[in-house]
């Protein structure tokens, strides 16, 4: 690759990766102040976002890490917090599917923010999609590890009232629902996601509902293509 | 300082992560067949993930109080508008946060 496409793609990932970068900065911190005060030093604060990489689950590891619970125990809550994760995989089979070197990265890479931004992209051919791929993935890690060691070392000296900054998460995947509604001609599939999501929270609480969400949607979107299908045959 | 037990959770959550972000293309390997149905179903499941990741956002609202639910609402219309008015993602995300950044720290 030429690298005035280097270049290119440089740019049009930290553009696209912006609102990540003050967001993970800013979760970072909060993760790192945590860990610092529950005693840990920066390099085990900086080998947890580097190798766990998971925002939500290094929140849920500080208390595991606390209580000292036993490896299955930790293991099983892994597998529940982040079951979600087999979703991603799923949809992006094809679209990561000739990205070469880059692939075991991306997998391991695949957050929610990097999964959003990679699936609300057209599903390109051109040579410079992989490098976009891996670049964003890498960048969205680095702005993450920053924010770890950077709130682990400043502790809590945070010059200004940052309540409610992890609002840009929310914000961040309602612009990429709204523009895959816009992208897309049958809503159906958002549909299924908001009402199996909305009925499993208030049936199962806020704490593990989310699984269940998963297998009524995965259900409902096979049933979904199944009477799609008939209705072809009948056409 | 970290003992041989926080070393040994650390790896463990670590491969778990991994393992179920690597699981779907393990049972799926890049050089065989797919069947169809999960070919059909990769290409809705992207709207219905990104719809429960919104919901899953928005999980610890509650309707006993105006906190405790307007400033998620407001913000969030606050973003659709102004997303659906210039679609720069920027813009929309910026003004949506510091909307409810304002709203949380401010008014309730």
């Amino acid at each position: 690759m030429r690298t005035t496409n280097k270049v290119k793609v440089l740019k049009k990932a930290f553009i696209d990766t912006l609102p990540i970068l003050v967001a993970f900065i800013i979760l970072g911190i909060g993760f790192g102040v945590l860990m610092s005060d529950a005693g840990y030093p920066l390099f085990f604060v900086f080998l947890m976002s580097a190798f766990i990489y998971a925002g939500s689950m290094q929140f849920v590891a500080v208390s595991l890490l606390a209580s000292k619970v036993t490896p299955l125990t930790a293991l099983l809550m892994t597998f529940l917090v982040n079951a979600r994760h087999i979703f991603y995989g799923l949809s992006l089979l094809e679209r990561y599917k000739d990205t070469g070197k880059a692939k075991p990265y991306l997998i391991f890479g695949l957050t929610d923010e990097t999964y959003s931004l990679v699936c609300s992209k057209p599903h390109a051919t051109d040579d410079n999609r992989t490098a976009y791929y891996f670049t964003v993935t890498l960048l969205n890690h680095l702005y993450w590890i920053a924010g770890g060691i950077i709130g682990n070392v400043l502790g809590n000296v945070i010059p200004f009232n940052s309540k409610g900054i992890d609002f840009s998460m929310t914000a961040l995947f309602m612009v990429i629902f709204l523009e895959q509604w816009k992208q897309t001609k049958n809503h159906t599939p958002a549909l299924i996601g908001i009402a199996a999501t909305v009925v499993s929270r208030i049936v199962f609480g806020p704490d593990h509902f989310l699984v269940i969400a998963m297998v009524i949607i995965a259900a409902g979107l096979l049933l979904l293509l199944q009477l799609r299908k008939e209705n072809e045959d009948y056409a | 300082m970290p003992d041989t037990h926080d070393y040994i959770l650390l790896g463990v959550i670590a491969a778990g992560t991994a393992a179920t972000r690597f699981l779907p293309f393990l049972l799926f390997p890049a050089g065989r067949k797919k069947p169809r149905w999960l070919l059909r179903l990769s290409n809705v499941l992207p709207s219905a993930a990104i719809a429960m990741l919104v919901v899953y956002c928005l999980k610890g609202i509650y309707f006993t109080k105006p906190q405790g639910f307007l400033p998620e609402l407001i913000a969030l219309v606050v973003v659709s508008l102004l997303h659906l008015w210039k679609r720069q993602p920027l813009l929309s995300i910026g003004g949506g946060t510091i909307c409810y950044m304002i709203l949380v720290q401010q008014v309730f």
